[in-house]
């Protein structure tokens, strides 16, 4: 498996080799329980059974709609959230066990949210906030204080500007800076961004998205970078994930998922981006209607209620995921070789 | 007022918005100067704080009376709008002019159902009667493809989807068939397969209905999809202005091609750097003497920052704003716009 990352080798944190994934995930499951209506408890299955793994150095771009279990996913990865069932494996090691506590692996990974705002104490100074961090970890204040203003200055803040500083003096981009910066003052291995630069704008993004680049190379971090901006995931990621209504249907390389979308699903979420040509604008929605709620989820394929080529076996049995080419996954009937689905056999690949 | 029907719907002239706050000034629209006939759709792009919506709500004079100064001239078909009395203004609101935003949730009244938020603005608006409302409402609902629309008359805003909530609030806003549309950032908070389809409805609606339509968004390729004609906004300005293909093509603003620059689009190899604009938005509390974007942009002059560039024509439709596009420099700061030097494709 490619490494991106050239200072990985010398990595001492690094304990199951490069073949071995930064993030193995499990069965996860999350369900929630909500009151329906006349006071029936119903359940919100907003996570029902992923599985998937961060590879050592990698982007993995997370896309999906809303409501298709994006941030709860990260929330879980994260532990911040209990998990129902599933497991977590973070470098060969249980998360939670007896190798890994849950304290010791909360240290290795970080989380960058999309209100740069409200993921920051606004009484504290911007300074104090990076510095939070290490000083629960254990480390002195003084050498807590002095990491805080390198890694300010590594964000491209200038400590002595802006460390005296609280969080409603700086603009956006610069706090979705002093985020990153305190994501950072732990030294994770692994960073999720959850839509981190989605309430940026454009042209603070592109700074923003530099940044990760360089921050990502002269770390050694991995990412999960979730994003509801198609163009942006293309652009970071590596390997690129889809999830519809709580289940990954696809996950591949970003160049193949794009040029080879397997599943219909994808197809359409592709071709629901608008076009920067206005001689070649979309004709028609590839979707109609918006997702359907995750409560009580279709049965078999959850998208064959919008799926222009459902078949009465996708209503029925749910399609397993099955491999296309390298890495590349779909869990739709017909890229399966031999199922009864009629587009099966020809079904490589889907044209929009 | 002539009797002659003006050709424009809605035209700005030198319109300026200021708001007091807190002792600060904050000069958020700086000399608009903008026109938008009948049927034409006008995209207002830019970042937070370029001006964009506080223009689009200053076509409706939304902005409150006691904190917000407004200067210059707003004519909607003609007629002056800071001289409407309220009376004039009530029924200009909603009756020829609609708003939508790009918080439904916020914009509807969650204790009324759809159906009788739409009945009311009918009822005062057009004076119908409490049936023949509710049948314009459904008509309303059906127009902008809502499906099962008699039982979505019933329904409270909380029980509708995202998507389905900004289609009723279009609904609204088109159930008294005004002419111009403002549209506010309408599709951002939706997904991007909700997104294409809004945006697909407002080009038909637009079309079917010949209705006017100035659509503020910050994203390029939204405006893309809908717009005639844009115009960018930078410290409260309009930087250029040009017909969709024309700016997307041959933008000249360094604001402009900085802007097209930095966005992720597909094609853009992985790992090539994107392009990016140095620095933050301006302050609208203490703007400088010269251009606003001055600060940040690559070709800036020693006359960019004490001279404010007058927005002057390249073509019949396409102005900008800016010493470097037309050519000058420090020593030579009047000669004649150069040459043309077009970017095409």
């Amino acid at each position: 498996m490619p490494s991106s990352s050239d200072s990985r080798a010398a990595d001492p944190r690094d304990l199951g080799g490069p073949i071995q994934p930064l993030l193995k995930v499990r069965g996860l499951v999350k369900h929630f329980s909500v009151r329906g209506g006349a006071g029936k408890r119903r359940v919100v299955r907003a996570v029902d059974g992923i599985d998937f793994e961060v590879r050592k150095g990698e982007t993995l771009g997370v896309v999906g709609e809303s409501g298709c279990g994006k941030s709860t996913t990260a929330r879980l990865l994260m532990q911040l959230i209990k998990l129902d069932a599933g497991e977590l494996i973070f470098d060969a090691a249980t998360v939670g066990g007896q190798q890994l506590p849950l304290r010791e692996f909360r240290r290795q990974v970080q989380m960058v949210f999309q209100d740069s705002y409200s993921s920051l104490n606004p009484r504290m100074t911007i300074e104090q906030s990076v510095a939070f961090g290490p000083r629960v970890h254990g480390v002195g204040r003084r050498e807590s204080m002095a990491r805080a203003r390198s890694l300010l200055d590594r964000v491209g803040l200038d400590p002595q500007r802006f460390g005296g500083r609280y969080p409603h003096e700086l603009s956006g981009g610069q706090r979705q800076r002093v985020n990153i910066a305190r994501a950072l003052a732990l030294e994770p291995r692994l960073v999720i961004l959850d839509e981190a630069v989605s309430a940026l704008d454009k042209s603070v993004e592109a700074q923003v998205l530099n940044l990760l680049d360089d921050l990502k190379r002269s770390m050694a971090l991995t990412y999960v970078f979730i994003s509801h901006d198609l163009h942006v995931v293309r652009y970071v990621s590596d390997r690129i994930l889809v999830m519809y209504l709580g289940e990954v249907i696809e996950i591949g390389p970003a160049e193949a998922l794009f040029e080879r979308s397997a599943h219909p699903y994808t197809v359409a979420l592709l071709g629901s981006m608008p076009s920067l040509d206005p001689d070649q604008r979309t004709e028609a929605p590839p979707l109609v209607g918006d997702p359907p709620s995750p409560i009580d989820p279709p049965s078999g394929c959850r998208f064959h209620t919008r799926c222009p080529y459902a078949e009465p076996l996708c209503a029925e049995q749910k399609p397993p995921f099955a491999e296309l080419d390298e890495g590349h996954r779909a869990a739709c009937w017909m890229v399966v070789p031999g199922s009864q689905h009629s587009q099966a056999a020809k079904a490589q690949c889907v044209d929009a | 007022m002539s009797d002659l029907q003006p050709a424009a719907m809605v035209e700005t002239r030198g319109l300026k918005v200021r708001f007091e706050q807190a002792g600060k000034r904050i000069e958020a629209v700086n000399g608009v100067d903008l026109s938008v006939s009948r049927g034409e759709a006008l995209a207002l792009i830019g970042e937070s704080g370029s001006g964009k919506s506080v223009t689009l709500r200053a076509l409706m004079r939304l902005h409150p009376e006691r904190s917000t100064r407004i200067e210059g001239q707003i004519e909607i078909e003609g007629r002056e709008l800071m001289a409407m009395s309220r009376g004039e203004l009530s029924r200009l609101r909603g009756g020829e002019v609609a708003m939508i935003f790009q918080e439904p949730l916020l914009a509807l009244d969650p204790v009324y159902t759809v159906g009788q938020q739409i009945v009311e603005g009918l009822r005062r608006h057009r004076g119908l009667s409490r049936s023949e409302a509710r049948a314009r409402a459904l008509e309303a609902l059906k127009s902008v493809r809502i499906p099962s629309p008699e039982s979505r008359l019933d329904a409270y805003p909380h029980e509708m989807s995202g998507g389905m909530r900004q289609r009723a609030m279009i609904a609204l806003a088109l159930s008294c068939h005004p002419k111009l549309l403002l549209a506010d950032e309408p599709t951002t908070a939706l997904d991007a397969t909700v997104q294409i389809q809004i945006l697909i409805l407002l080009r038909e609606l637009r079309r079917e209905l010949g209705l006017a339509l100035i659509f503020v968004t910050h994203d390029i390729a939204a405006a893309a999809e809908v717009a005639d004609r844009v115009a960018v906004m930078y410290g409260g300005r309009i930087v250029e202005m040009a017909p969709v293909r024309e700016l997307l093509r041959a933008p000249r603003h360094p604001y402009t091609i900085a802007l097209l620059a930095s966005r992720p689009d597909g094609g853009l190899a992985k790992g090539k750097r994107l392009e990016t604009i140095p620095g933050s938005p301006p302050d609208l509390a203490a703007l400088p003497p010269g251009c606003a974007f001055a600060p940040r942009c690559r070709h800036a002059m020693a006359i960019c920052s004490s001279q404010l560039p007058p927005s002057e024509r390249i073509d019949s439709e396409h102005l900008v704003a800016c010493h470097w596009a037309m050519g000058r420099s420090d020593a030579d700061p009047y000669t004649q716009p150069r040459q043309e030097e077009r970017m095409d494709r």
